[in-house]
């Protein structure tokens, strides 16, 4: 891949801004929605008045139509997609095809959550599923956690290769001072840490944290006229994966049909890529993710993540360079936008010196939202430094 | 520790027309699933296959018998379910082939095992529905 055709890329995300605090009890979320789109926009060196097109998800407080008065803006492009944590690479998707179509030329995404401070959400009331899943006390780390069980059974997976995860995102994570938890751990501080739905510890869960964060995606002219490095959007495919009336397959992610896809839409195969930011939940959700973007054999993400492969600058595949939502963030929880920003940090090589990749020029970006082990929205983008 | 069922909380469906008939089912101790004229089980139960949307479906009784397909000890329950913590979540292949959401019950944390044999059992006591829930097959693992 060369830069020339990186720059011929339909859409750029040219701005990018991530709340940097993690508890937030004073200050509502169509605040959090504001201060995170204007930090957006002041990025790319734009104003609230040169945006046309307004993407947002289910955490938009009072509904899209809220948001976007609170903003005042003036649309002549809007999307609402929800499919959980992966709404925002979703989006990305959606803001460029309405720039490549000339819906518009300006898109802010913007989201916004505080489960640490604000209102508990509960399961959406209405599912048909609730009757066959919440009456046995599916909880979230308890769905993740048949899909660990499954995937040591079948594939010998350990809990050490599990909690090796964790321990690359905590050696990121010690460099972010925005980081929720900065501290460095151990295999043996993930293994010992509770059991929270066996075999997942504690550690091998995502932090909960209040905040937010906001990308901006415009069209090659509007990029051109900015003279700010951005991320040229290469590829995307999302869909949404689910338990297929009864063949639930539990060592399987929706990635297996978009990181494909997306990776063949650019051109590339996985060895491509210099850098990923792959949704982690949990330690298992990397695991399975890694395998079905094509990063290893099916079954290997165990094995593969040993000896350090996730580590940067010099692994064989740094993911999560900030700490990822392992250490880091996962606002609302919801992680699919600090995965982007991330990814433009480092495409921008502007990642903190410890942990950039060296010529970092192709990034990779998946969303998973939802619940893997029932049903999940699944994103891939495949971005380039131009 | 035995995980009995005592602990665990009693879901109150919604039941609908098209539901009715298995929670009915399940309060008169018979596990009934949606069976595609094509000629196989699925699951939820609904109106319609999403294979084969032009066949019939009618609710048709099935042996109860199943094998684990992942299970995990919860420990911190959310909700309702916080008390009756640890439990156990699982997904359970019926033997007519369709894997569903459960819980394992009257078992052993040490008896827990992908493949083990489970037969279902029957959850409430108001007559219009009951919980399907799983346990171990009598001599499979005692």
């Amino acid at each position: 891949m060369r830069r020339g055709r990186i720059a011929q890329a339909e859409a750029f995300i040219v701005g990018a801004y991530e709340h940097p605090a993690r508890k937030l009890p004073g200050t509502s979320l169509a605040e959090i929605h504001a201060q995170v789109g204007l930090g957006a926009l002041a990025d790319a060196g734009l104003t609230l008045a040169d945006v046309d097109g307004y993407l947002g998800s289910g955490d938009a407080p009072g509904g899209l139509p809220a948001v976007v008065d609170y903003l005042g803006l003036e649309l002549s492009y809007l999307d609402s997609t929800d499919i959980g944590g992966s709404s925002y690479v979703d989006l990305v998707n959606k803001a460029t095809a309405a720039i490549s179509r000339g819906e518009c030329s300006v898109a802010l995404i913007t989201m916004a959550g505080r489960p640490l401070t604000g209102k508990r959400r509960g399961p959406a009331p209405d599912s048909p599923f609730l009757g066959y899943e919440s009456a046995y006390g599916h909880s979230i780390a308890g769905s993740y956690a048949l899909l660990a069980q499954r995937h040591m059974f079948e594939h010998g997976t350990t809990p050490e290769q599990l909690a090796e995860v964790k321990v690359a995102a905590s050696a990121h994570a010690q460099h972010n001072p925005h980081a929720r938890l900065p501290r460095v751990v151990t295999v043996e501080d993930v293994l010992g840490s509770p059991m929270i739905a066996s075999p997942l510890h504690r550690l091998d869960c995502c932090v909960i944290t209040d905040g937010g964060g906001a990308v901006v995606v415009v069209s090659p002219d509007v990029w051109r006229g900015l003279g700010r490095r951005g991320a040229g959007i290469l590829a995307a495919a999302s869909t949404i994966d689910h338990t297929r009336a009864g063949r639930v397959d539990l060592t399987k992610t929706g990635a297996r049909r978009t990181g494909p896809r997306a990776l063949a839409q650019a051109g590339i195969v996985a060895e491509d890529i210099d850098y990923a930011s792959i949704y982690d939940s949990f330690t298992i959700t990397v695991i399975q993710t890694l395998e079905d973007l094509e990063f290893c054999a099916p079954g290997q993400g165990g094995r593969f993540v040993e000896e350090g492969a996730l580590r940067a600058p010099h692994g064989r595949l740094p993911i999560n360079t900030d700490g990822g939502s392992l250490c880091n963030n996962h606002p609302g929880n919801r992680g699919g936008m600090p995965r982007l920003i991330e990814a433009v940090r480092q495409l921008r090589h502007e990642a903190h010196p410890a942990v950039q990749v060296p010529d970092c020029e192709l990034a990779l970006v998946h969303g998973t939202g939802g619940h893997l082990g029932t049903r999940t929205g699944a994103a891939t983008l495949v971005l380039g430094r131009p | 520790m035995t995980f009995d069922t005592d602990r665990l909380p009693l879901v109150v469906p919604d039941i609908d027309d098209v539901t009715a008939p298995y929670w009915a089912g399940a309060a008169r101790g018979e596990l009934l699933v949606p069976w595609c004229a094509a000629g196989h089980h699925f699951w939820i139960p609904r109106s319609f296959c999403p294979d084969h949307p032009e066949a019939a479906v009618t609710p048709a009784q099935v042996s109860g018998l199943a094998v684990i397909y992942s299970f995990t000890v919860i420990h911190n329950g959310e909700g309702q379910f916080a008390p009756a913590a640890p439990y156990v979540l699982a997904y359970v292949e019926l033997d007519e082939g369709p894997r569903v959401m459960t819980n394992i019950v009257d078992c052993e944390e040490r008896e827990l095992r992908i493949g083990l044999p489970v037969e279902v059992v029957f959850h409430g006591d108001d007559g219009s529905w009951a919980i399907p829930r799983f346990r171990p097959q009598d001599g499979s693992s005692r």
